[in-house]
């Protein structure tokens, strides 16, 4: 068999890695149910690090593994509890006896549009998402949202045409998934945030004087002249010149 | 929480941060930035790049005998994937004006202007569309838009940061198109932070003499990259997107233009050719090669595979010798090793300290230097924390932020990184994080000019997959506005060129020219790349992974 490389195991600081290695003699171990098979994995470990150290090798659920994409959507129980628990692989901690799967993808529904001819008001969401007119305010998504985001009041905010609060209550949002695929109402909130955002992106943000004038500047070639002199400067002159700069 | 034994030195940090709360007040430097030498004695006794076998030779391709960084060497010293002379190239898969590879920041942004400039393109993309590196970014985008700052003075800072190495042509695009990128990405609907007036708020980052650093809250580059990904998602039939599809190899034509790839359905394991009339590259970096057995920040599909292809087709390397390390990534908890902490975080009055709490390095010298005074630091002069499992590290006080900048501002500005810590019962409002360099961009890449175009006619390369626009050290907020930059370059150039190019019979043979190349130089392997993914499956799985042929799909 080939072997890829992008494996190396000597480290800078003599530095264990939890999912690349065997644990230490003296961890700990869980049981963790991983779609339904008993694993026995470090305790401490995140979900995504489980899953890999089980000898898993992740295509669909890992994207960033920092808590920034929403690739990793998963779904879990925990023992004794009727609950159904939502959570990100790569953030998430197990627990004994964590019976979890992942979701390898939620079916979207996007909105196609061209944002020049929309308007920032409640129309709009009439138009493209016209669903969350159905929200029955249980608060499900709110409850499933893995980074505590008010997500019921930000639909609540897109019905009343409240871009804004829309954008600001949604501005940390994954696109994950979890919320829509536990909506009664099958509402896909994190487009309707996505839309909110750039909405106001767009149309709400107060403009900025200084960036209009600084284009005007380099259309006009204001700074041609200065450019060709640096671009010419020798690397010792360049030097000078650098660490002689006043500070802001 | 923080361990007990953590404690005392914690306490230390405390007490040191009235006295350090006035020294940032008072406006001066809270530290003396190093000279020009004493930089050079750092990185020359402490950059991990400079380690003796940190570099070797590499011996073949275009760059042959040049030093490079030693798993980059070891990179380009492997087989390809495929069989060339399996695949019957006479009636592609696919056919486009554009193969654009890689659905991250760059490739979506080349996407966007190739379709504005009328031409189709296919994007290829290893994970999901936005996993990737420009998903991650917190700290921001520089660009010189306010009145006390100018693009050329955003040139010199840049240049110096890149040790007098960059491009010239390379950093004037970039500082040059530095305000219409602003602009361009907010007529797209991207949410800046600004003052109430409509002034846009900035800060400092490392090395930058005026404040230019743009975000997002610090979820800079989430917003970005999903507000580009939406745009591509307005145009299905402009703009296809292929997910868990890699590109695996570069396509040319008999006169040696490059005329598309060869594409991996990760899924299903079967191959497909598209027949594009250029070719443009946005794989991004390659952290999850883990050099020098760092912790990266880097996204899942990091693993340079642009580089590779590349190289094989002919294609020249630019600084591929210099690794950065980003000074600040997480020590604390180990779940979270490696994982970024912005720069930002110091650009808002964060300080690193030792574990006596006092300071030891001015925190904004670039990134090379700081993350060398920081190894320094712990390694050097041991005067660091040491953690349970082995790790060091050094702190950063985030509290002082709160009272440099008003209480509740941490929380605003930075929800991710205190949503990161908080999840371990770590409240950085009050308590510092412990940090040490974490591996984190790669500075070189694929040579390009202005125009974003290669020495192989039809094939372009835009971010983190090039090289030229950095030198040796890329400052922060340098990247994501690369990526605008030459991603639009890219996608308008290509665009452009399409409307004339006249496409060939399509070859491999470069790939089996390679092949022979590295039979020639004595290279026995059995590597292969690109690599597309780590390997993380633990040594005890492996070992009794032990199927003895692989065929038909049950691997
Ligand atoms: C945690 C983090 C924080 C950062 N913060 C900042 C910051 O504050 N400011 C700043 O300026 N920069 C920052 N950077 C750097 C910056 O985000 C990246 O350099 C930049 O986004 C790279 O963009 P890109 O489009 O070139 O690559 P990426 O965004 O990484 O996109 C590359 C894409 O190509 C895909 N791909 C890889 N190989 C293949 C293949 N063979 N076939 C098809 N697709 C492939 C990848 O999966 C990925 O989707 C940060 C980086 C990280 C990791
Ligand atoms: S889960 Fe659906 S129906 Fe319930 S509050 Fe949220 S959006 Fe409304
Ligand atoms: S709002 Fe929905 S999609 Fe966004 S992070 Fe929360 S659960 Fe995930
Ligand atoms: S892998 Fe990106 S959020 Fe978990």
């Amino acid at each position: 068999m080939k072997q890829d490389i992008g494996q190396r195991d000597s480290s800078p600081q003599t530095q264990k890695k939890p999912t690349k290695k065997t644990a230490e003699p003296d961890t700990e171990f869980v049981t963790v149910y991983i779609m339904g098979k008993a694993y026995k994995v470090p305790a401490g470990s995140t979900i995504m690090g489980a899953i890999e150290y089980a000898g898993y090798q992740i295509k669909r659920g890992a994207g960033c593994r920092e808590g920034f994409c929403g690739a990793c959507a998963t779904v879990y129980r925990l023992p004794g509890d009727f609950k159904i628990y939502t959570g990100l692989a790569c953030t998430t901690l197990v627990q004994d006896g964590m019976w979890l799967a992942q979701l390898p993808a939620i079916p979207p529904k996007k909105a196609i549009y061209d944002l020049e001819k929309l308007k920032p008001t409640v129309e709009t969401f009439q138009l493209l998402y016209p669903e969350i007119f159905r929200c029955v305010a249980c608060a499900t998504c709110t409850k499933a949202c893995p980074q505590d985001l008010e997500v019921m009041d930000y639909i609540q905010a897109a019905k009343r045409g409240d871009i804004e609060m829309v954008m600001d209550l949604s501005f940390d949002c994954l696109c994950c998934g979890l919320c829509a695929i536990r909506c009664p109402a099958e509402i896909v909130q994190f487009n309707v945030g996505l839309l909110a955002r750039r909405l106001y992106g767009r149309y709400l943000n107060k403009k900025s004087q200084h960036l209009e004038e600084r284009i005007k500047e380099i259309e006009e070639h204001k700074y041609d002249a200065e450019y060709e002199k640096l671009m010419k400067m020798s690397r010792e002159e360049l030097k000078k010149l650098y660490y002689e700069r006043d500070m802001e | 929480m923080y361990p007990e034994y953590m404690k005392p030195s914690l306490d230390k940090v405390a007490q040191t941060r009235a006295k350090r709360f006035e020294l940032a007040k008072s406006g001066k430097p809270v530290f003396p930035p190093m000279s020009a030498e004493e930089r050079e004695d750092v990185l020359q006794k402490f950059h991990p790049d400079y380690k003796p076998d940190a570099r070797r030779k590499v011996r073949v391709g275009p760059n042959k005998g040049e030093l490079l960084t030693a798993e980059v060497a070891d990179l380009l010293e492997s087989h390809s994937r495929i069989d060339p002379k399996k695949f019957d190239l006479s009636q592609p898969d696919y056919e486009t004006d554009i193969l654009i590879i890689g659905g991250g920041g760059g490739g979506c942004a080349a996407a966007i202007e190739a379709m504005r400039n009328g031409a189709k393109s296919i994007i290829s993309t290893k994970l999901r569309l936005g996993d990737a590196n420009s998903m991650m970014s917190q700290g921001g985008m520089q660009a010189a838009d306010m009145p006390q700052d100018s693009p050329t003075r955003h040139y010199l800072d840049a240049m110096g940061g890149g040790h007098f190495d960059n491009k010239p042509e390379l950093v004037r695009a970039l500082t040059e198109d530095g305000p219409k990128i602003v602009k361009w990405l907010e007529e797209l609907g991207v949410v800046w932070d600004k003052l109430p007036d409509g002034t846009m708020q900035v800060l400092h980052g490392g090395g930058t003499s005026r404040k230019r650093m743009h975000s997002c809250r610090d979820y800079t580059g989430a917003i970005i990259m999903r507000t580009l990904m939406d745009e591509v998602r307005n145009h299905p039939d402009m703009i296809e997107v292929l997910e868990f599809m890699p590109t695996v190899e570069l396509l040319l034509d008999e006169n040696g233009q490059c005329a598309g790839g060869i594409l991996y359905n990760m899924e299903t394991e079967e191959y497909f050719t598209v027949r594009a009339k250029a070719t443009i590259i946005a794989t991004g970096g390659f952290g999850r090669l883990h050099i020098r057995g760092f912790d990266t920040t880097n996204h899942y599909g990091a693993t340079g595979d642009g580089l590779i292809m590349a190289y094989r087709a002919g294609a020249n390397l630019l600084y591929m010798d210099s690794v950065q390390y980003h000074p600040t990534g997480a020590v604390y908890p180990e779940q979270i090793a490696g994982f970024l902490i912005t720069e930002k975080i110091r650009g808002a009055g964060g300080q690193p300290v030792n574990k006596d709490g006092e300071l030891f390095v001015f925190p904004r010298e670039p990134r090379d230097v700081e993350a060398a005074a920081i190894i320094r630091e712990c390694i050097g002069r041991k005067n660091g924390v040491t953690t349970q499992s082995g790790r060091v590290g050094i702190w950063l006080d985030s509290p002082l932020i709160e009272m440099l900048q008003g209480e509740g501002y941490i929380k605003k500005q930075f929800p991710a990184m205190f949503r990161q810590f908080n999840r371990y019962g770590i409240d950085i409002t009050k308590e510092p994080m412990l940090i040490f360099p974490t591996l984190h961009y790669q500075n070189g890449g694929i040579e390009i000019n202005d125009k974003a175009e290669t020495s192989i006619p039809g094939l372009y390369v835009a971010g983190e997959a090039s090289g030229g626009v950095h030198g040796r050290n890329r400052l922060m907020g340098n990247s994501v506005l690369d990526y605008n930059v030459f991603g639009r370059r890219a996608g308008f150039n290509a665009a452009n060129y399409v409307q004339k190019v006249k496409l060939g019979k399509l070859t491999l043979e470069h790939v089996l020219k390679y092949e022979q190349e590295l039979k020639e130089a004595g290279i026995e392997t059995d590597r292969i790349a690109p690599v597309l993914l780590p390997l993380y499956t633990p040594e005890a799985v492996r070992k009794r992974q032990l199927t003895a042929h692989y065929e038909g799909t049950l691997r």
